[in-house]
C-alpha cells in the first residue's frame, strides 16, 4: 500500500479529480495548504510596506492506494495538474504500513478500497 | 452666486433629492462591491471591491470636470440630439443657489448635478460583473474613463437631456435609468465578456462568501430607493408611488427567482433570492414613476423568470463568459423593464406617460426603438474601446496573474489569511 500525496495548483483540483475518476480512483482527502516551491511567492504591499516571499495558496490531495493503482494515480494527477509552468506543484509517494476501515475494523488492501 | 436662496427652491424636495444622492452612492460602495464582490474567488475580491471604490472616485472627478456638461448640457449643430456641449465644463454656471427648471424646477441645480452623479458612478460599477476576475488594473482605469465619456455620457443625453434624441424627440420613457443605466452597462458587459473570452480555469461563478452577497444585495434594495423615488426629484406623490411600486417589484421577483430555483434544481438558494431581487430592481427602474401597484407585481413576478432563464439556460448554451451575470441580470432585466414602461404605464400616475393597457399602444415602439438605440450604440462603442485597450495596453491580465489572483497580482493585497 502506498499513500500519495500531491501539492497541485488550487484551480487544477477539478481536472485533477476528473482525471483519478477516469482512473477509478475515487477515494481522495483534500485540504487547502499554503507554501512555495522554486516560485517563492509573491511580494505583498501593506500600506506602503514590502513583505516578500509570501506563502501561496495550494491544495493538497492524499490518495491512498494498493500497488496496482499507483501508477495510474500518479498519471493520472500529472495528466490533470500540468501545466507546464513553475507552481505545478509535486507528487510524493510514501509507503502505507497500515489502514484499518472505522465501521468495520477490515485491515489492509482490503480497507482501502 | 447669491446668500439668499431664491423663493423657487423647495426644501422639501432639496432634502430629498440630497439624500437619494447618497442613498444612490451606497449602491455602488459597499453595495455593488459587496454583492459582486460575495460571488468571486476569494483571490479576486479585493480587485472587485477597488474596481467599484475607484469608480467613485474617478467618476466623481469626471463628473464635474465635464461629464455632466456633455451628457446634459444643450448641444449644438448636428450632434445636439446625442451628445452636449462643454458650457459647463468644471460646473461653470451649475448653480448652488438656483435650479435648472429644464430637469427640476425646485432643487438647486447642483443637487440634480450630485443626484446625476451617483447614476453615472454606478454604471460603469454595474459593467465589472461581466469582466470580473481577468482586467489589469491599468486597463480598467482606462475603460472607465472612456466608457462614461463615449458611451454614458451621449446615453445620458440621448434619453435624459432637455435636447436628446430618446427621450425629448421620440418620447421614451426611461424614469430611472433602466436603458440609461441597466441595459447599457449589460450590453457593454456582454461586449467586454465576448471580448476577452473565458477566464482561466473556470467559467463557473467562484461565490466564496454568500453573505456578502446578501448583504450586497440588501443594501442594493435599500439604495434603490433613493434611485427610483428619487428620480422624482421632488417630495411628493410621485416620489412615494415610486418608492411603493419599486419594493413591490423587488419582493415579488426575489419570490418568484426561489419559486423557479425549486422548480427546477429542487431547493431555493440565498444567492438566487438576492438576484431575483436585484432583477426586480432593475426591471422596475424605467416604469417606477409610471406605474401602478398591479403592473410592478407584473414586472417584478416575470423579470426574475426571465432573467433565470437567461442565466440558467440561455448562457451555458452559448458558452460566454459574464463572471457575475451583468448582461443577464442589467440587460434582460433592463429590456423587459423598458418595454414593460411602454405595457404598464398609467396616466394616473404620471401624466407623461400611458402604455398599451392604458390605450396608447404608440408607446410600445418607442419604447423597442429607444431600447434598440442604447443596445447597438452601447455594444459598438465599447467593443471599440476595448479594441483600442487592447492594442495599446493590454486589457487582459497576464495568464499567471489571472491563476495567483488579481489581489495579489493587481494589488499586492490580499483579503484573507489562513494563517495569520
Amino acid at each position: 500500500m502506498k499513500l500519495v500525496i500531491a501539492i497541485i495548483q488550487p484551480y487544477k483540483l477539478e481536472d485533477v479529480k476528473q482525471e483519478l475518476y477516469a482512473a477509478n480512483v475515487n477515494l481522495i482527502t483534500v485540504s487547502e495548504v499554503l507554501g512555495h516551491g522554486r516560485q517563492v511567492g509573491v511580494d505583498e504591499f501593506y500600506r506602503g510596506v514590502k513583505e516578500t516571499g509570501n506563502l501561496l495558496r495550494k491544495v493538497q490531495v492524499e490518495i491512498a492506494v494498493n500497488e496496482d493503482f499507483v501508477e495510474p494515480t500518479i498519471k493520472a494527477i500529472i495528466k490533470g495538474a500540468r501545466t507546464g509552468k513553475i507552481g505545478d506543484g509535486k507528487i510524493f509517494v510514501l509507503d502505507l504500513p497500515r489502514c484499518i476501515r472505522i465501521r468495520t475494523g477490515e485491515e489492509g488492501s482490503k480497507a482501502i478500497g | 452666486m447669491g446668500t439668499t436662496p431664491p423663493v423657487a427652491i423647495n426644501s422639501g424636495d432639496t432634502a430629498w433629492v440630497l439624500v437619494s444622492s447618497a442613498l444612490v452612492l451606497l449602491m455602488t460602495a459597499p453595495g455593488l462591491a459587496l454583492f459582486y464582490g460575495g460571488m468571486v474567488r476569494r483571490k479576486n475580491i479585493l480587485s472587485v471591491l477597488m474596481q467599484c471604490f475607484m469608480c467613485l472616485a474617478i467618476v466623481s472627478v469626471l463628473w464635474v470636470v465635464y461629464g455632466y456638461s456633455i451628457a446634459f448640457g444643450k448641444g449644438s449643430g448636428i450632434t445636439e440630439p446625442y451628445i452636449g456641449g462643454l458650457q459647463w465644463f468644471m460646473l461653470k454656471g451649475v448653480d448652488a443657489f438656483s435650479p435648472n427648471t429644464d430637469y427640476a424646477a425646485t432643487i438647486p441645480h447642483q443637487a440634480y448635478m450630485i443626484f446625476q452623479m451617483m447614476f453615472a458612478v454606478i454604471t460603469p460599477a454595474l459593467v465589472i460583473g461581466s469582466f470580473a476576475e481577468r482586467v489589469k488594473f491599468s486597463a480598467w482605469v482606462w475603460f472607465t474613463v472612456l466608457w462614461l465619456t463615449f458611451v454614458y455620457c451621449p446615453v445620458a443625453h440621448m434619453v435624459w437631456a432637455s435636447d436628446g434624441l430618446a427621450g425629448h424627440q421620440w418620447g421614451a420613457l426611461d424614469f430611472a435609468g433602466g436603458t440609461v443605466v441597466h441595459m447599457n452597462a449589460g450590453i457593454a458587459g456582454l461586449a467586454t465578456a465576448l471580448f476577452l473570452g473565458k477566464r482561466v480555469g473556470t467559467d463557473k461563478q467562484g461565490m466564496h462568501n454568500v453573505p456578502y452577497v446578501m448583504i450586497g444585495a440588501s443594501l442594493l434594495w435599500f439604495g434603490w430607493f433613493g434611485f427610483n423615488a428619487g428620480s422624482a426629484v421632488a417630495a411628493n406623490g410621485l416620489a412615494t408611488s415610486a418608492f411603493v411600486v419599486t419594493n413591490t417589484a423587488t419582493a415579488a421577483a426575489a419570490i418568484s427567482w426561489a419559486v423557479c430555483e425549486w422548480i427546477f434544481t429542487g431547493k431555493p438558494t440565498m444567492v438566487g433570492a438576492a438576484s431575483g431581487a436585484v432583477a426586480g430592481l432593475v426591471a422596475i427602474t424605467p416604469a417606477s414613476g409610471f406605474v401602478n401597484v398591479g403592473g410592478s407585481l407584473w414586472i417584478g413576478f416575470l423579470v426574475s423568470v426571465i432573467c433565470y432563464g437567461m442565466v440558467a439556460f440561455v448562457k451555458p448554451k452559448l458558452g460566454y463568459d459574464d463572471t457575475l451575470d451583468a448582461f443577464g441580470v442589467h440587460f434582460c432585466g433592463g429590456l423587459w423593464g423598458a418595454l414593460a414602461t411602454g405595457l404598464f404605464a398609467v396616466k394616473a400616475i404620471n401624466s407623461n406617460g400611458s402604455g398599451v393597457f392604458d390605450g396608447n399602444p404608440g408607446q410600445f415602439m418607442i419604447q423597442v426603438k429607444a431600447c434598440a438605440l442604447t443596445a447597438v450604440f452601447s455594444f459598438v462603442v465599447t467593443w471599440i474601446i476595448c479594441f483600442a485597450i487592447d492594442k495599446t495596453i493590454g486589457m487582459r491580465a497576464a495568464a499567471e496573474d489571472e491563476v495567483i489572483g488579481l489581489d495579489l497580482s493587481q494589488h499586492h493585497e490580499r483579503a484573507y489569511t489562513i494563517l495569520d
